[in-house]
């Protein structure tokens, strides 16, 4: 791994943990990006943090852009002796794969993928090397993910898979992005999974859709009185297989404002995490069993 | 007092000086395009150079004024109206219970933008009154205004008519435009043939430029250097591990047409970007029609502060001018 700093114009300094994506680089991004919040450098605007980089913006008339480097990328080496853990939760989020919605879009933006003839999940399963979407489907869900990134548009997540690379699913994107895709579509691109926040463009793989709410403005569903987007960087996701009849119920309730997601506080340490991976997860994924 | 919405016009929006500080969570800071225009509108009825005002593209709205207000209209040259009867842009005037202010067909520019003694006082959304329809914040409940509507105003004294801004004041784009543009983030990624024939190639804004960003279209292909694609980038060689976007910056996807981000900036995504535009520049684009012609000028970080500095010279002179 090494750093890259580098300027965005003159009101914003990027830095680039890894050009690949990794959970070391994850939380190098992450705990630098905290660091550099605690630091309160005149002039910073906004700090995003990303799956494998972050950046800072600024006025450049507070802080110099030269300075603004400088200061920054003396923060490293404290992101360098940063235990790699912390305390978040987990959320269990109900999926309801090859559902009639995205399917109805997928068919219809079919000229632009790569295989017109199958759908999403059967070409990301056999891209994959399953037998079966059947299959493919359960290795989506078996296993906890890590929200790595929220962005692009109002408060969608990017997923990152708690598993070793050799068994992470990669699927390309549209070969042109779609101009339509339903609320809360559960989409796949690159190494990441993400729950469109709202209907919208987008060019990632459709697999299914939440009834679950992650982003409202007006702030009126149950669990999002406090704040109107939902998901955090360091979120753990687990994802719940649910039936049409599920769909349904579930739905009805987040509209009466009567549902919550189930949740739990754990801790993640990536030592810990990369020592026994499997065995790591259901630990994680047991802490739901009380919530 | 309100404005009564007739007409809506193409795409005219509540835009402020947007709300910084949610773009970690995809919300983009948002607000007028060409904010030099939209501070000196305010400044010219006497606002709050913050206050909030309209944004109208290409086309203007329709407005019948309630009571009496001291309006101004910057930007784009769009012939300004009430009752028929013509008004000067960059200049203040008076509208009286009952009149309606209206546009002609647009002489040059993109946006117009209109304030009003008071500012449009809409409940904001995280800090601003900008209107974010993606995310259904601000504006008229998350949207552009819509015929029928009724904007609540302010209560502000009117000022006197006639304050005008001068025009060596009044900035806007050239024909053709030249955008500056500061190399960085992912610009190793071009070869170094594709970096020059990016500066020295004319480009075309495309029919897909708005808010959230200018597309370009008519110069070479860019190639990038070859490599084996990082863990989790893509396959595609414009691809990149997800990461932020710098307001400005400029992405090429497959290697064909730039796009721009400006204020309604999606926060990040999978392409590589290969430098941003001067923040002095990017009231300018907001003012580009389609199919005007740009070059991109390639400039150091000492030049983007300079210009820096001349667009805050331009904006202080506009406030002595109207103290």
């Amino acid at each position: 791994m090494k750093t890259r700093y580098t300027y965005g114009g003159d009101e914003h300094v990027y830095v680039e943990m890894d050009e690949e994506m990794s959970l070391e680089a994850f939380f190098k991004s992450l705990s630098m990006s905290n660091a550099v919040r605690e630091a309160d450098i005149p002039g910073v605007t906004e700090i995003c943090p990303a799956n494998a980089s972050f950046q800072v913006r600024y006025d450049p008339d507070v802080t110099a852009p030269d300075e603004m480097l400088k200061r920054i990328q003396d923060l490293e080496h404290m992101a360098d002796k940063a235990e790699k853990r912390m305390t978040t939760r987990i959320i269990e989020v109900p999926v309801y794969y090859q559902d009639p919605w995205t399917h109805e879009t997928l068919m219809r933006f079919r000229e632009r993928h790569q295989d017109p003839e199958g759908t999403d999940l059967d070409y990301a399963a056999r891209i994959n090397g399953y037998d079966s979407v059947e299959a493919f489907i359960k290795a989506h869900h078996s296993q906890p993910w890590f929200v790595s990134m929220v962005g692009f548009v109002s408060g969608l997540p990017f997923l990152y898979q708690l598993v070793e690379r050799d068994k992470q699913i990669e699927v390309p994107k549209y070969l042109r992005p779609r101009t339509d895709t339903p609320k809360q579509t559960v989409g796949y691109g690159g190494s990441f999974s993400c729950i469109y926040s709202v209907r919208g463009a987008g060019g990632y793989q459709m697999f299914g859709i939440t009834p679950m709410t992650i982003y409202d403005p007006r702030q009126e569903t149950s669990y999002l009185r406090d704040f109107l987007v939902f998901f955090k960087p360091g979120d753990i996701v687990k994802w719940k297989p649910i039936d049409r009849a599920e769909y349904d119920r579930i739905l009805a309730e987040v509209d009466a404002n009567t549902w919550a997601p189930r949740i739990a506080e754990v801790e993640f340490d990536l030592d810990e995490f990369n020592k026994d991976m499997t065995g790591y997860n259901a630990k994680l994924m047991e802490a739901l069993n009380d919530a | 007092m309100t404005l009564k919405i007739v007409k809506s016009g193409l795409a005219t929006t509540i835009q402020d000086m947007g709300r910084p500080g949610y773009f970690h969570l995809g919300i983009p800071e948002g607000g007028a395009m060409d904010r030099l225009s939209m501070r000196a509108a305010n400044m010219l009825v006497g606002n709050p150079e913050e206050a909030a005002g309209l944004e109208a593209v290409f086309m203007g709205p329709e407005i019948e004024f309630t009571q009496e207000a001291s309006v101004a209209v910057t930007g784009a040259e769009l012939p300004v109206m009430v009752d028929g009867e013509p008004r000067e842009t960059w200049t203040s005037f008076t509208m009286k219970p009952g009149q309606v202010l209206s546009f002609g067909f647009l002489q040059a520019g993109a946006r117009a933008y209109i304030a009003v003694s008071g500012g449009i006082a809409t409940e904001p959304d995280l800090g601003s009154r900008s209107t974010y329809p993606i995310g259904a914040l601000g504006g008229v409940e998350g949207r552009a205004v819509q015929p029928g509507d009724e904007l609540p105003v302010g209560d502000a004294p009117t000022v006197a008519e006639g304050r005008s801004v001068p025009a060596a004041l009044r900035r806007g784009p050239g024909n053709p435009a030249e955008l500056r543009v500061l190399t960085g983030l992912y610009w190793y990624r071009l070869t170094d043939t594709a970096g020059q024939q990016f500066f020295e190639d004319t480009w075309t804004v495309a029919a897909e430029a708005d808010r959230m960003g200018y597309r370009f279209k008519g110069g070479r292909p860019l190639e990038f250097v070859e490599r084996e694609q990082p863990f989790g980038a893509g396959a595609d060689p414009s691809n990149i591990v997800d990461g932020c976007y710098s307001y400005g910056s400029i992405q090429v996807p497959g290697g064909t047409e730039p796009i721009v981000l400006h204020r309604d900036a999606v926060s990040g995504g999978g392409y590589f970007t290969l430098g941003a535009i001067i923040s002095a520049d990017m009231d300018l684009i907001g003012q580009l029609q389609p199919n005007t012609q740009v070059n991109f000028v390639n400039v150091d970080m000492d030049t983007a502060l300079a210009a820096r500095a001349d667009r805050k010279a331009i904006i202080r002179k506009i406030r002595e001018e109207l103290g």
